[in-house]
């Protein structure tokens, strides 16, 4: 029997407020948290949640992984002491760019007043891999422990590779996910220069008038779990990493491959690994990003990958509540996916009024609407593509 | 122009450097030990930044291994300006 890796914690710092909750009763109400053109996590105070000391060794982004991990890990009743030995529990967390804040700032010394300006924190708190390990240093985690770097594919990659992880035996409980903190002056600048952000500074995923991403920053943390463990320790069991799917484009630094062929492959494979298939899927959390080349290879990809059961599969994309957060976007999403399945809902994608040709799926622009499939558990699939043509997508249960 | 250094004048200094990193000033004391006040070597790196933009001194990573007090890098500070 194989080990089936289940999600005990979630935990989220997102545009739409601390904690998860808001995340997905804010998003399902049809609030934004997108203002000025990016979606900043303005409640969010790194002192709420580390000491001075603490705070100022980490990055906006390894901060916020921090605090999400705190929640998830108090959710899954390991907030004050692992269930299991420390050797059997790993950290996988995801990031897009790293501490940018850290080295613009670094620079900035070294130009302003010469080398020896320069930090002794600065490489701790640029490197990718701050995050996962700030958490494992925090909770005593000694299993598995790395940064996931696939752009915006990243905070799926750590999801899926945590769960293989977790079924290949090698630990009985990882703390995954994804965070990003970039909305900088020269991440702001690089983005708007490739043309991906949007100009308007409008989220609009799937609508005829978008015109590209909206930045933010935040962070999500899962507790994946082997499922028996779990269950054997009394955990609640909130949802279920039923699949994993992860291909590569191979075909452009930057822009997907316009059918969207190795995406749709990526969502076959998730749906296959999960020994579902495509009318199984009840809901689909799209990556949507509301730039224009994304929303049409990604429309394509989901008719390529479920066939019929595209046409009337409620899709949509939390990046219209809170922007795109990049590294970040898959954890919060996958979070967003099991708590809307938990609540049976499917969460709407704000700002859709215009239709495109070819974009003619169910983008739920009315509102949040119920997801019904008899009394047994929901399936959906999150999908993350990412610039380098990483394709991740999670098939997840609840 | 770089402060006049003094016991004085270096420990005012390095106890406002100590909180600026994130050290607890009620904790500070001269007889304080590094260790006991949670201080390590990344900290001491940043705090002989903050000395040598004060009082022109420089101190490297063996200047200070040996330290174990408050009051020692304080005098540490003292000697080698002097």
């Amino acid at each position: 029997m194989s080990r089936r890796v289940v999600i005990t914690g979630v935990g989220a710092v997102t545009p739409l407020g601390i904690g998860s909750d808001p995340l997905i009763e804010r998003w399902s109400g049809g609030e934004s948290g997108i203002a000025d053109g990016a979606g900043r996590c303005r409640e969010f105070d790194p002192l709420d949640f580390l000491a001075k000391k603490e705070a100022r060794r980490l990055d906006r982004f390894a901060q916020m992984a921090i605090a999400a991990a705190e929640e998830a890990l108090g959710q899954a009743g390991a907030g004050d002491g692992l269930p299991y030995e420390g050797h059997r529990v790993g950290c996988v967390i995801g990031t897009g760019i790293g501490g940018l804040p850290s080295l613009e700032e670094q620079q900035r010394k070294l130009i302003e007043s010469g080398p020896k300006a320069v930090s002794p924190l600065a490489v701790p708190l640029m490197m990718g891999n701050a995050a996962a390990a700030a958490v494992a240093m925090r909770h005593d985690l000694h299993g598995h422990t790395y940064g996931v770097v696939s752009a915006c594919a990243a905070g799926a990659h750590a999801l899926g590779d945590a769960a293989r992880i977790i079924r290949a035996g090698d630990a009985d409980m990882v703390v995954a996910g994804g965070a990003e903190a970039a909305i900088t002056g020269v991440a702001t600048a690089a983005f708007a220069a490739m043309e991906a952000t949007s100009p308007s500074g409008i989220s609009r995923p799937f609508d005829a008038r978008r015109d590209g991403f909206v930045m933010g920053e935040g962070a999500g943390v899962l507790i994946l779990e082997e499922a028996d463990a779990a269950a054997a320790r009394g955990a609640e069991m909130l949802g279920e990493i039923r699949g994993y799917g992860a291909t590569c484009d191979g075909f452009h630094l930057t822009a997907p491959q316009p059918e969207g062929l190795e995406a749709a492959r990526a969502i076959s494979l998730a749906i296959a690994d999960a020994g579902l298939s495509a009318t199984d899927v009840d809901y689909v959390n799209a990556h949507g990003t509301s730039t224009p080349l994304n929303d049409r290879s990604e429309t394509m990809a989901l008719k390529l990958a479920l066939g019929e059961r595209a046409a009337d599969v409620p899709v949509s994309s939390t990046k219209s509540a809170i922007g795109h957060l990049l590294g970040a976007a898959g954890a919060v999403e996958a979070i967003a996916t099991v708590e809307a399945l938990r609540r049976r809902l499917a969460p709407p994608t704000l700002g859709w009024e215009e239709a495109e040709e070819g974009l003619d799926l169910d983008y739920v622009p009315d509102g949040a609407r119920p997801l019904e499939n008899g009394d047994g558990p929901l399936v959906a699939i999150s999908n993350s593509f990412g610039f380098g043509g990483h394709n991740a997508v999670l098939c997840l249960a609840a | 122009m770089a402060t006049e250094v003094s016991t004085d004048t270096v420990e005012e200094k390095i106890f406002d450097g100590l909180v600026e990193l994130g050290t607890d000033r009620s904790a500070l004391s001269r007889e304080a030990t590094l260790e006991s006040i949670d201080v390590d070597s990344l900290d001491l790196v940043e705090l002989a930044q903050i000395v040598e933009d004060e009082f022109g001194v420089e101190l490297r990573g063996d200047d200070v291994k040996d330290v174990r007090t408050v009051g020692e890098v304080i005098e540490l500070v003292v000697a080698k300006a002097g």
